[in-house]
């Protein structure tokens, strides 16, 4: 079967067919498991299309991916960038082959995606994601394009842009952890209509009407619901809570059709997240696969060069680009070679002398097993943090670098293992962005809406944060505010749908006592 | 490229130029490529819209490289504005910018100008599209609704739903069912074009008057080249006499003694007689000159055009480039012939602000 969708003719070939089944073959005897992969053979223009759309070829229409649609084919028409494979996280596993690559590229890459697949099928951040996305996908397609006859394509795409704008202000741990009880559907409008605070009245003829239903009484009660909502109101979220997508969901006041778009761009946004939570070990995974695969089975001597080849090419890495394939295959090996000859525990981290270390090998061959392990339970964060150590980072040479405000440029900061470690993790955590709660949606009990920036020592870029406040602002259509820190001081930036404000904090830690006044 | 992401393409682009009113615009960042061309590097301009999110400022950021290097060591030159990560991958190099492409730059001439697409009238060797129905799609006018597929799929959405009664066999489409056709650009082959540059080269055509004409031809020939393939030019110089010539001759020429207009018009005559048949060819006449004409060579020229020449091409235009010695009355003929004559344009260039308006006088007609 052919993608749903999709007007090329991307049926497999005989030959690579042939080469699928064999390089299936290996992968299954190496322990690999993966749900079925579909291969199909597409153009350089297909294959940028398709990687333009996040592997989604049915997905909703919006400029932004033919803005990565020209990058991708720029790079291209240019010789700078080339995709050789593409792989889609859904059961069964679709991948693309470039039709232009040769044979042995074609075998590697298979191999690649085997491993990817693999890593898919068994990785645990990945077990909430939805295996059948690409229906899914389709079917948020059709949903968009459906508002976008009903409302108008300008309407929805301003809706959209504003949505890609916090797409990325999700909880990519809530899909693991419950932090609270999931509303059920329709939960939303029954406490509307509690909040209503009109008191019921009783039947009555309208000539009894000011006997059995009192005005004064009435207001009386009118009064003390109020109260008693406002204070209840006041409580929501009752902890800060970090899916502010989903809280916007909940309770903005959108229209029916946003607030299925926003469902839809948060529902994409935490499929995408564990393929971002895990880039260095997935990369890492399939490349340490292609490579055990091709050099130990599949290749033939004549492709030996071309393999190395394209094999360095991907590996390669210098400055300050740090290659994911590169580091994340490095690691691997590491850990297969520490785990085999014994290099951990405490007997190995206590031994100090160097001869010992030099030559120590404990002959426990627990490699293999301890990297089929490593990759069912860990993502990249937990990865570096358990398993980078300073030998690693010495040999290959690793370093960290600092933005110098005093030269408007980047500079190497140190070599120290402590200090790499700190900026890899710093980059990895949360995606390498800030950390924002949703810490008040009744802020001064005027329905406005109160964020945090939880301030780690770097600070935000300022325009772009008001920007996105202004987005936050028209979705919540109340004044919005977010506590952050600017120049070293706690800071509050506020839209309230005119003007940006600023205001610096006192030493007060109740930013509503000092915003009142 | 499929339909589907030509649309987001094409959306994007608009954006971008600014044919679309969005809040985006202010979020135009122009990034760049770093290529290699040879053995120079190239930088290929790349505008992206960066829609704005919670993000780190530069302020205390960093990261971690790989490679040699002390600490203390720059990786990059000073940046421009706040530091972006793309910025410095091959420091301190010489980098050449890339133009646009021949392509991008018609259409956005055909943008900003609003110039009507041209509809060729020959038939041969060359490039158009045509539409043809190949594939299905989820929306699309109802003119163009596949009949068959929406009841099949209106018929198997009953019956799975139990809502198909046998003993009634109505069959009911709801929106999900229906099915639209949908088509595909299909490049035919059509027609060929040759475009004909005469300029007078008598003395009072000087260097600016020339940088003019060159300016102008190049619009020319971009807006043209984007809706032929295979577009042939022929340089014509005339002072007294007419003589063919190359590009680089054309334009570095400077000639001096009388003008007959006459002469010019007679050779474009008899080349495009001889090398293209109207019948095959779409042939383009631009004439640039400074008006001056010797007195009795006028009506001659006019016969030329109106008996003969005026019949074989697409469009003739001329175009009075005015110099410091004045500008001669030919315009004013030309003009005349103009309202007679629907395939003749006259325009004026009074100096280089004028150009980009008589660009359009010349290539409006839509021919």
């Amino acid at each position: 079967m052919s993608l749903i969708g999709t007007p090329y003719d991307t049926t497999l070939p005989q030959h690579l067919r042939s080469l699928q089944r064999e390089i299936e073959a290996y992968a299954r005897a190496y322990g690999l498991d993966f749900y079925e992969v579909i291969f199909e053979v597409l153009d350089a223009d297909e294959i940028n299309e398709i990687a333009a759309y996040g592997g989604f070829p049915t997905r909703y229409p919006h400029w932004s991916f033919g803005m990565a649609y020209e990058e991708l084919r720029t790079g291209y028409e240019y010789g700078l960038s080339k995709i050789y494979e593409m792989v889609i996280n859904n059961d069964p596993c679709y991948a693309y082959l470039m039709r232009s690559n040769n044979i042995v590229d074609q075998k590697l890459v298979m191999a690649h995606v085997y491993a990817h697949c693999d890593f898919f099928k068994n990785n645990l951040y990945f077990a909430h994601t939805n295996r059948k996305m690409i229906d899914e996908m389709a079917e948020h397609g059709a949903r968009i394009r459906r508002y976008v006859e009903k409302y108008g394509e300008d309407e929805v795409e301003q809706f959209i842009d504003r949505c890609k704008s916090i797409e990325d202000l999700i909880d990519p741990h809530s899909v693991a952890i419950r932090r609270r009880e999931v509303r059920p559907k329709g939960a939303l409008e029954q406490e509307r209509d509690d909040e209503s605070v009109q008191p019921a009245r009783l039947k009555a003829k309208s000539y009894m009407d000011e006997y059995i239903n009192p005005p004064q009484l009435l207001k009386e009660e009118e009064e003390k619901r109020r109260r008693l909502k406002e204070e209840t109101a006041k409580k929501f979220p009752e902890r800060p809570e970090k899916d502010i997508l989903l809280f916007l969901i909940e309770h903005a006041p959108l229209k029916g059709w946003q607030r299925d778009i926003l469902s839809i761009i948060r529902e994409e946004a935490y499929y995408f997240a564990p393929q971002a939570m895990t880039k260095i070990m997935n990369e890492g995974w399939a490349s340490y696969w292609h490579s055990k695969i091709m050099t130990e089975k599949a290749l033939q001597p004549s492709e030996v060069v071309d393999y190395c080849d394209h094999h360095s090419g991907t590996m390669a890495s210098y400055g300050m680009r740090l290659n994911p394939y590169k580091l994340g295959i490095e690691l691997f090996r590491d850990i297969e070679y520490r785990w085999n000859t014994g290099r951990f525990g405490k007997e190995w981290e206590e031994c100090d002398d160097w001869e010992m270390r030099r030559t120590w090998d404990k002959k426990l061959g627990l490699g293999r097993q301890k990297i089929f392990e490593v990759r069912r339970l860990y993502n990249d964060v937990t990865f570096i943090d358990t398993f980078l150590t300073p030998d690693f980072c010495r040999e290959h040479k690793y370093f960290s670098y600092v933005y110098q405000e005093q030269g408007n440029n980047f500079v190497i900061e140190s070599r120290e293992f402590e200090k790499i470690k700190q900026r890899l993790l710093f980059n990895l955590t949360n995606f390498g962005k800030p950390f924002i709660y949703v810490v008040d949606g009744n802020y001064r009990n005027r329905g406005e809406l109160l964020l945090r920036h939880e301030y780690t020592g770097v600070e935000l870029h300022l325009r772009q944060a008001q920007d996105t406040l202004a987005n936050i602002h028209y979705i919540w259509s109340r004044p919005v505010h977010l506590q952050t820190v600017v120049k070293e001081k706690p800071t509050l930036l506020s839209y309230d749908g005119n003007e940006h404000s600023m205001k610096t904090l006192g030493d007060s830690d109740d930013p509503r006592r000092r915003s009142d006044k | 490229m499929s339909q589907k992401i030509e649309r987001d393409y094409q959306r994007f682009r608009r954006i971008v130029r600014g044919k679309i009113k969005s809040n985006l615009s202010k979020y135009i960042t122009r990034g760049e490529f770093i290529g290699k061309r040879g053995n120079e590097l190239v930088s290929i301009p790349l505008k992206q819209i960066e829609i704005p999110q919670f993000r780190y400022g530069a302020r205390g950021m960093g990261g971690v490289g790989q490679g040699d290097g002390e600490p203390g060591q720059a990786l990059t030159p000073p940046q421009e504005g706040e530091g972006n990560e793309r910025a410095g991958d091959l420091p301190g190099a010489h980098i050449l910018e890339v133009e646009l492409t021949i392509e991008e730059l018609a259409d956005i001439l055909g943008e900003e100008l609003a110039l009507p697409r041209i509809e060729p009238k020959g038939k041969k060797n060359i490039l158009t599209t045509k539409e043809r129905y190949t594939g299905i799609r989820q929306t699309g006018p109802e003119s163009l609704r596949h009949f068959k597929r929406t009841y099949k799929r209106a018929l198997k959405r009953q019956i799975a739903s139990g809502t198909y009664d046998f003993a009634r066999p109505l069959v009911v489409p709801v929106r999900e069912d229906k099915q639209y056709r949908s088509w595909k650009e299909i490049p035919l082959p059509e027609s060929v074009a040759v475009i004909i540059y005469m300029m007078d080269a008598s003395g009072s055509m000087m260097d600016e008057q020339k940088e003019i004409v060159r300016i102008e031809a190049f619009w020319i020939d971009t807006w043209i080249r984007s809706h032929y393939k295979g577009v042939e030019r022929v340089y014509i110089l005339h002072d007294a006499a007419a003589q063919e010539v190359d590009e680089q001759t054309f334009y570095h020429t400077r000639e001096s003694g009388g003008t007959k207009i006459s002469s010019a018009y007679d050779l474009a005559d008899k080349i495009v007689t001889k090398r293209y048949p109207p019948e095959e060819w779409n042939i383009y006449a631009f004439h640039f000159s400074d008006g001056d004409n010797w007195g009795d060579d006028t009506p001659v020229a006019m016969d030329v055009l109106k008996s003969r020449f005026l019949a074989k091409v697409n469009l003739f235009g001329y175009a009075q480039v005015e110099s410091p010695y004045g500008s001669g009355e030919f315009y004013d003929y030309i003009r005349e012939l103009a309202r007679q004559r629907e395939n003749v344009v006259a325009s004026r260039i009074p100096d280089r602000e004028a150009i980009v308006k008589s660009i359009k006088e010349l290539l409006g007609t839509g021919k």
